[in-house]
């Protein structure tokens, strides 16, 4: 191998960089794949070979250790946990060791994707094999190197922290890490029992914390370089406008403006910084040809959505015969969810550098797709895509916002880049991410289901009406023979529910729309469990049945969801008496291999809906680090609240209705509840740990507030009816 | 104009109306002060301005001059502020983008209450946004910092 040497990792990436145009193979995986995925690499001839160690770990001389990530951190806890796997093969303390983002290149493609991308809530279960071999290799070859130095058997040699001993004799990894360089990787590698693990499972503090304190983490809107300008582009005020054309001569009057120029979404205004480039677009005169866009409107959309939902649709799932027993039924429960457009809203507006050269391209920029910017930034100025160099910085929030199957923001800064002649920082506003595009599709869900005598379903019949996601992406090829893009349908085609009603059917209408939509932290769990557990509440209360008593008897055959939905019940003292004015809801669903139970306590106020305390157990299988885990179910609670209570993004006559926090709220400190969490112990392979937080969060509030009001509220954002 | 900021005098020259945060961040490179909003509604842009709290982005540069002005990168040195070792102890971040904000408000509201309730907390860090839902961790924090502070002068 190669352990480790600057030079020689540079040699390695060198000879694998990408050739021609590399493909995206696939980010959305569905649920039976996804496990077949997340399975341990089979072992014997069949395996997958050895990673290329020298491409994910360095070691120094003087002992640094420096662990590349193929993935991205944008606050989901990776730069700690992925060290941790390394760390665990090696016998090196996780807390001494450097981490950097890797460069974009072929090594670092996603294990299971074949693209460098984070997303899918993917990381810790597609790295969970690479990174631990990682840390094996380099164990063995140090250990290698440093008998042969030592002049014993290997077998005679052991490590403990950095170090290898053999006897009373001792060398530092550091020392023996150029001999180890030499040595070729071994043909196989064993990895340590799970009984002998000393950091996977122990709650380990972030590695990413001192530089996140002290103001010098360097996000994409940090980056400085000599000579740097800052532009910002007027973009249609309607999705899909196009510019007819354009007065700059206000705009070059701003003192710091350098150049006014057209690009494919706009007009750009290049400063020598972004307060100039403000002022400057402030000043900037564009006409726009408008289009069909200018005539979209969000309450027009829900009333033809509401019209589709009642027609036929293309079916997703289906088993027994869920109308005619509906037809049949004395009674029909007959309800509509809804969910709006949502933006992502990182903290970080979107952002990227560019500085092209004859022969390479650099970019600097926060995002979850080295691949696709690095083939989008060859592709507009004409380089190769090994030309091109991605330098990821922190990511300021990403929530999928910064996974854009189209590129959107990096392409724009090279064609912004190009057109100055000069490095470029192409930033947006936060109008501009709030009013650009990239939503959570806006989605509207009709349920009729009917109860057998014993009280459980005997039909459920589910029309969703939502824009795909994978439409006009690369991604679109995986679905085109169905027609239904399992985005769109995730969590209630493949509920659990559903597999236990007899007679079920679930069609998808896929409408299409100028506005730009993506997957927003847990895609279609964000809109599809906030349906399938406000039903199942729905229905429980129809049958008379405690709602945690309902979900279990409808989850009989699911062990790992049951346990979930027992220990948060048991956590929260479901049944118990509550101060007056309080209830409790429920939810548990199952995302990106994981399963979650939530139970919110929630109270009104003044006509306002206020959650005290969300108790939450999780099974993620084997839990690399609880620390991360806990940190990330708050985090997903916070960001499901947000959407339950707070946001919308409208549009009338085409415009976005936002513009900025003020009217695009999101969830403050002082509505921040109480979260606690329980992991369930675990030793299957991990499962996703980012998004699954998010889904049950809105339907245990919903229902906790149905609990307390009778007030069925089947809208989001949630709001009592006076 | 001049500027002193976390105790070192600057000379910049920029538009009386220009935001201090811009000529933080673009014009003497302390990125550490961050965009988030840009209309006062976020907190990621707080600075100290004579030992109060300030947002930045709604500051005209020229009404601080001379002012006694502190970012994160002044506000201590080796992140010894009772403040950064509790948000290092708690494992406060994630992202990180709205914390060089976060911190500072909570640094100013312990150097007016010392042992601030949880009241005070929401009133002085209720409009400090994060999308990471730090809130909860964020709150045990500025608590341990409170105690922190104690034990260092006792």
């Amino acid at each position: 191998m190669s352990v480790l040497a600057d030079p020689n990792r540079r040699e390695f990436l060198k000879a694998a960089t990408l050739g021609a145009a590399g493909l995206v193979v696939g980010f959305y995986v569905p649920g039976g794949r996804r496990a077949a995925l997340a399975a341990a690499a089979p072992a014997g001839p069949a395996a997958p070979p050895l990673p290329q160690a020298n491409a994910f770990l360095r070691i120094a001389p003087d002992d640094t250790v420096t662990v590349l990530l193929a993935h991205s951190e944008m606050g989901q806890g990776i730069w700690t946990s992925l060290p941790m796997l390394i760390a665990e093969e090696l016998d090196y303390d996780v807390a001494r060791m450097k981490v950097e983002h890797a460069p974009a290149a072929p090594a670092y493609s996603h294990t299971a994707f074949g693209a460098q991308m984070t997303g899918g809530s993917t990381t810790t279960w597609s790295e969970f094999d690479r990174y631990r071999q990682v840390g094996a290799i380099a164990r063995a070859l140090l250990v290698q190197a440093a008998a042969q130095r030592l002049g014993v058997d290997p077998a005679a040699c052991r490590t403990e922290n950095g170090a290898v001993i053999a006897g009373d004799r001792r060398l530092r990894f550091g020392e023996v890490a150029s001999a180890a360089a030499q040595l070729p990787i071994p043909a196989s590698i064993a990895l340590k029992d799970p009984q002998d693990w000393k950091v996977i499972g122990q709650p380990t503090r972030r590695l990413d914390t001192p530089e996140k304190i002290n103001g010098t983490a360097v996000f994409g809107l940090d980056v400085r370089l000599d000579g740097l300008l800052t532009a910002v582009v007027a973009r249609s005020p309607v999705f899909g406008g196009k510019v007819k054309s354009f007065d700059s001569s206000a705009a070059l009057a701003v003192p710091g403006v350098r150049k006014v120029a057209q690009v494919p979404s706009g007009v750009a205004v290049i400063a020598d910084h972004f307060w100039a480039a403000q002022q400057g677009r402030e000043a900037l005169k564009v006409d726009w040809d408008l289009g069909a866009g200018a005539a979209l409107d969000t309450d027009a959309m829900v009333a033809e959505f509401r019209k589709l939902a009642a027609g036929q649709g293309k079916v997703a799932a289906s088993a027994g015969d869920a109308p005619g027993t509906l037809a049949r039924a004395d009674k029909v429960v007959e309800v509509e969810y809804v969910a709006p457009y949502l933006a992502h809203a990182p903290m970080e507006p979107l952002n990227a550098t560019v500085r092209i050269a004859a022969d390479r391209c650099d970019v600097w920029t926060g995002t979850q797709m080295q691949t696709g910017e690095q083939m989008a930034a060859a592709a507009i100025t004409g380089l190769k895509p090994e030309q091109v160099h991605v330098h990821t910085t922190f990511l300021g929030g990403g929530f999928g916002r910064r996974a854009a199957p189209s590129a959107d923001w990096v392409s724009e800064a090279v064609h912004v880049a190009k057109a100055a002649g000069a490095p470029v920082k192409t930033v947006w506003t936060r109008e501009d991410d709030l009013r650009g595009g990239y939503y959570r599709p806006l989605t509207l869900h009709r349920v009729r289901a009917s109860l057998s005598s014993d009280g459980l379903p005997a039909a459920w019949d589910h029309a969703i009406v939502s824009q795909s996601i994978f439409a006009g992406t690369p991604f679109e090829a995986m679905f085109a023979k169905t027609g239904i893009d399992p985005s769109s349908v995730e969590g209630t085609a493949d509920s659990p529910y559903l597999g236990a009603i007899p007679n079920h059917r679930v069609q998808l209408h896929d409408y299409r729309a100028p506005v730009p939509v993506l997957w927003w932290r847990s895609v279609g769990h964000s809109h599809t469990a906030f349906a399938m557990e406000c039903m199942v509440d729905e229905l429980a209360r129809a049958a008379g049945s405690d709602p945690v008593e309902y979900r279990r008897r409808l989850l009989a055959n699911r062990p790992r969801l049951r346990g979930v939905l027992d220990l948060a019940a048991t956590q929260a003292g479901w049944g118990t008496p509550l101060p007056a004015g309080r209830a409790r809801g429920v939810a548990v669903h199952e995302s990106f291999g994981s399963f979650v139970a939530q139970v919110a306590e929630v109270s009104v106020e003044g006509g306002r809906i206020r959650v005290h305390r969300v108790v939450c157990a999780v099974d993620c299988g084997i839990a690399v680090n609880p620390k991360t885990i806990e940190a990330q179910m708050e985090s997903g609670i916070a960001f499901g609240l947000s959407a339950a209570l707070a946001g919308a993004i409208t549009l009338k006559d085409g415009r976005v209705q936002q513009s900025n926090f003020n009217d695009y709220r999101v969830l403050r400190l002082p509505d921040m509840p109480r979260v606690e969490v329980h992991i369930v112990p675990s030793s299957e392979r991990p499962g996703g740990i980012g998004e699954p937080g998010t889904p049950p969060i809105a339907p245990a509030v919903a229902n906790a507030v149905a609990a307390l009001t009778g007030q069925r509220l089947r809208e989001m954002p949630l709001r009592l009816r006076a | 104009m001049k500027l002193r900021i976390n105790g070192k005098d600057h000379e910049v020259a920029a538009p009386a109306d220009m935001p201090l945060l811009w000529v933080l961040r673009d014009l003497l490179g302390l990125t550490g002060t961050k965009y988030g909003c840009g209309v006062g509604q976020c907190g990621a842009c707080l600075v100290h301005v004579d030992g109060k709290p300030r947002r930045s982005c709604m500051t005209d540069v020229a009404d601080v001059a001379g002012k006694a002005i502190t970012t994160i990168e002044g506000l201590s040195t080796r992140a010894s502020h009772p403040v950064q070792q509790a948000w290092a102890e708690l494992d406060v971040v994630q992202c990180g983008y709205c914390q060089s904000g976060q911190i500072m408000a909570a640094a100013a509201l312990l150097a007016e209450k010392p042992r601030p309730t949880d009241p005070e907390i929401d009133a002085a860090l209720g409009r400090q946004l994060c999308r990471c839902g730090t809130y909860q961790h964020v709150r045990a924090a500025v608590h341990r910092a409170a105690e922190l502070n104690q034990e260092q002068k006792s």
